[in-house]
């Protein structure tokens, strides 16, 4: 029957404390509200990092990982007094997974960290290694098997820790007529690498011998991936 | 499954545990006036709800009360094209 005091509104909650007008609901709304700001607040600014980092790494875009996770926390605000007992945490997390994983296929994530992964390889991987959420946790939260999802973990594992090789090739034609090119300019190299009247095979030392290829191009585009060897 | 600690996962972990990013300032004022409209949007969807069962509830009552067969004097068969005044 009063519209709510000024001493209620949201303390300590820098939102320039509007709250929704309430008319003649009462002001046991106004407190209910303003208990959640508080609250809310006090969840934010605890795991506001962790779970932007998530989406982050999710969505591999700050921009978009600023949108989902703004999307979501909006979501846990409204459904703050439905959660009883539950951990907000958890509830964000799932909310942010449940997003991530059903958006459409022309919103592909790009970039960040995990850049060679596939949505699905992100979101296992993130939730494996950076969440530390069990497999079978996983596997019931995206809908899938336990063993799936340990494939999955294991092929983006092996994707992650694969050197950044060159881009993939866009078709077999690409890749056949690169590699031809490749060893076409290994075997060039390999014949007029000795006859080179500047460097003799004896100037290259043992890199020379143990890799002709490095050797015969030390300043090639394959250098940087050439053993120096211990000084 | 294994409960020993593998080393491509620590390698893994260890790519991943990067420091997280600044957050926005105004991330959780962004959120908290979404999260308002949400909790608004929802209230008025649940009066509105509730205000079409309760409108339906007394209609169906209304009529029940108006429509209701009266059974307490039998129907008369006035209209019958078979003989009533006994066979033949």
């Amino acid at each position: 029957m009063s519209p709510p005091a000024p001493g209620e509104t949201a303390k300590g909650v820098d939102l320039n404390a509007r709250l929704p007008s309430h008319g003649g609901v009462g002001r046991r709304r106004a407190a209910a509200d303003s208990r959640r700001d508080a609250e809310f607040a006090a969840f934010t600014a605890g795991a506001g990092g962790r779970l932007l980092h998530t989406a982050t790494l999710l969505t591999g875009d700050p921009a978009a990982a600023d949108r989902l996770l703004t999307a979501v926390l909006a979501r846990v605000y409204a459904d703050w007094f439905r959660m009883r007992a539950d951990d907000p945490y958890e509830q964000a997390r799932s909310e942010l997974v449940r997003r991530f994983h059903h958006r459409p296929w022309w919103n592909r994530p790009r970039g960040g960290d995990l850049d060679r992964l596939t949505g699905q390889e992100r979101l296992v991987v993130t939730l494996r290694f950076f969440e530390g959420v069990a497999e079978e946790q996983t596997a019931a939260q995206l809908g899938l098997p336990a063993d799936r999802v340990r494939a999955i973990c294991a092929r983006a594992t092996a994707t992650l820790r694969s050197r950044p090789a060159t881009p993939a090739a866009a078709s077999v034609a690409e890749a056949r007529s690169a590699r031809a090119a490749r060893e076409q300019r290994a075997a060039h190299a390999g014949k007029a690498g000795p006859g080179t009247p500047g460097g003799s095979p004896a100037a290259d030392g043992p890199a020379g011998a143990r890799d002709p290829v490095a050797a015969s191009s030390p300043s090639g585009p394959s250098g940087s991936h050439r053993y120096e060897g211990t000084p | 499954m294994s409960p020993l600690p593998n080393r491509r996962d620590e390698e893994v972990r260890r790519l991943l545990d990067t420091p997280h990013p600044a957050v926005p300032v105004d991330l959780a004022a962004r959120a908290v006036l979404r999260g308002r409209r949400i909790v608004r949007r929802r209230r008025i969807e649940h009066t509105v709800l509730w205000a079409l069962l309760v409108a339906a509830a007394i209609a169906g009552i209304v009529l029940a009360v108006l429509a209701w067969p009266d059974h307490s004097t039998p129907p008369v068969p006035s209209d019958n094209w078979w003989p009533t005044n006994g066979p033949n």
